[in-house]
């Protein structure tokens, strides 16, 4: 080898679009080859383990909403299924079901983000615009039911925070009717695209071994030919119920990682589709009233009822003195929330383990050899977000 | 959980404790049943979980410290193993006292590399062994380790006002 004079260095980001958010990777290149990368995370550090030890229970769900903020929904039901161990409640059907079809509907989302600006990334801009415009319709659905469109909260502690208003089962039936419609044009527009092929196919691979070994999770690991997938292997909210296959690729390479999602996307459409069509009627919260606050409209009507919710809102709840770790298949990988509690009001550990850490943390092993322009399909094929990276 | 996996966790929990008798001690059951191993052990422990035939734990899914302020020792590190053959997980902790020393996992698990970077930011554990135990989440020349119980939520300094400096002294 010769000496290290002849390698240049390159700092990409904090501020390039490309790295989606503030991430800054220092590259070693050798001409046109990267030597050594150095990815460099934090910029968007906000403390949000050491913030939700001041918060209740409640109170620290709106800080989950904040971390992979491309799918919201998820990390709100991540975060409420390690509280519900922890307490030992159980969630009427109606909510499980409702809370799979919301969290399918934000995986769909989070992916055809994922899928419009990668393609944008390597230089397909059209399928932008396509993306975004099925994203739209499900952003429209998660305003008219939750009331916001990026940080709803609305997933709670013992169920939902409401029941579904009149027009969700017309909205969702229209989406899941012309979603695969939609899926089969962006297949046209990239998986036979010739240029597509040659910037994706045989890029920064990642074997299965060092995948496992850097414990990089979701459709990154699946990519690689590894079957693990949460709503298979540990399955909650109740995926056991519903019909779906877990999509596999063979060389873990950028066009597997993309084959990989575009069919999850149409099994997430099937998933919601045998959720609605098997809805069970009910309540939406579970009958919990030392954790659950009570509905809206008895809090207006009854006296005892403001009081209960005033005292849930205000104090929060007690949860037994134990460990509990709640985890779900993200549109990332493995979202977890490891919550240790000491008998008290407020968690006196809170955890969040998150996909995109690990996965970001394999870059350098998948880009090692690579060229420059390569690194950018490395990095949009890992699909990453800052702010679960840095919390 | 399945009778399967109890039985594939009850076996592996039997050989640690065979294998390494009064070095480990375990502790909750079902989802989490925890080994709770002397840090010498600890390598020597995790090495052995991620190479046994039957039940593999490959996958180091998470590594983090929890602060039991005022007890003794005072940080519990906590691994948290998953097996892919046997979908089965396990929980490995460790204690360590203020100030003391961990061995670094890093070399058996690639992850481990960054995890125990982030436990050195926010907590200030040592691994020994690490090939680059520096900051990961913080600045560089930030003071202090946040996630300790004893660091203040809002920060030091935090009703110091900024000194803003329009061109003129400053006082």
């Amino acid at each position: 080898m010769a000496d290290d004079a002849r390698y240049m260095t390159l700092n990409m980001g904090p501020q390039h679009p490309a790295t989606h958010g503030v991430l800054q990777i220092v590259l070693e290149v050798d001409g046109e080859i990267v030597v050594k990368a150095t990815p460099v995370i934090g910029y968007l550090h906000r403390g949000v383990e050491k913030l939700a030890e001041v918060k209740t229970y409640h109170q620290a769900l709106t800080l989950t909403d904040r971390l992979d903020y491309t799918s919201a929904l998820s990390n709100n039901l991540a975060y409420c299924l390690a509280v519900e161990k922890l307490i030992g409640v159980e969630i009427p059907k109606r909510a499980q079901y409702l809370r799979v079809i919301l969290a399918e509907l934000q995986r769909i989302a989070a992916h055809l983000l994922w899928l419009g600006t990668h393609a944008l990334d390597i230089g397909a801009m059209t399928v932008f615009f396509y993306t975004f415009r099925e994203r739209e319709a499900i952003t429209d659905i998660i305003e008219q039911v939750t009331g916001a469109r990026l940080t709803p909260s609305f997933i709670r502690i013992g169920g939902l925070a409401k029941d579904m208003p009149d027009e969700f089962e017309g909205m969702v039936r229209t989406f899941v009717k012309g979603f695969p419609k939609r899926i089969k044009e962006y297949e046209t527009l990239l998986t036979d695209n010739i240029i597509w092929r040659k910037r994706t196919t045989h890029i920064s691979p990642i074997s299965a071994e060092d995948a496992i070994s850097y414990g990089v999770t979701g459709p990154v690991l699946r990519a690689s030919g590894v079957n693990y997938d949460l709503r298979k292997v540990f399955p909650y909210s109740s995926y056991e119920d519903f019909d779906f296959v877990v999509p596999l690729g063979k060389n873990g390479d950028v066009f597997d990682r993309y084959d990989v999602r575009l069919k999850e996307m149409f099994q997430s459409n099937r998933i919601i589709e045998q959720a609605m069509d098997r809805l069970p009627g009910g309540s939406v919260n579970a009958d919990a009233p030392l954790y659950v606050p009570p509905e809206k409209a008895d809090v207006q009507n009854d006296m005892a009822a403001l009081i209960r919710h005033f005292k849930l809102m205000e104090e929060g709840f007690k949860p037994p003195v134990g460990e509990a770790y709640g985890a779900i298949e993200s549109s990332k990988g493995e979202l977890g929330f490891y919550i240790v509690s000491d008998g008290s009001n407020k968690p006196f550990r809170f955890r969040i383990r998150t996909p995109s850490f690990p996965n970001i943390g394999a870059v350098p092993k998948m880009i090692k050899g690579q060229m420059i322009a390569d690194v950018i399909a490395a990095i949009g094929s890992v699909d990453i977000v800052l702010g679960e990276i840095d919390r | 959980m399945g009778n399967a996996e109890n039985n594939a966790i009850d076996a592996t929990v039997k050989r640690v404790t065979d294998a390494f008798g009064g070095a480990v001690a375990i502790e909750g059951a079902g989802e989490l049943t925890s080994i709770v191993v002397e840090k010498g052990k600890l390598r020597d422990l995790l090495m052995s979980l991620k190479t046994e035939k039957d039940c593999a734990f490959t996958m180091l899914t998470d590594l983090f410290p929890v602060d039991c302020y005022g007890q003794e020792p005072r940080f519990e590190i906590v691994y948290l193993l998953l097996s892919l053959d046997k979908k089965v997980r396990l929980v490995v902790k460790t204690r360590v006292g203020d100030g003391e020393h961990a061995p670094t996992v890093s070399d058996i698990f690639s992850v481990a590399d960054w995890l125990e970077r982030e436990a050195y930011d926010m907590f200030g554990i040592h691994f020994d062994g690490h090939p680059n135990l520096s900051r990961i989440l913080t600045v560089d020349d930030f003071e202090g380790h946040p996630l300790r119980k004893d660091f203040p939520t809002e920060g030091y300094g935090f009703d110091t006002p900024f000194v803003v400096n329009l061109g003129g002294e400053t006082t």
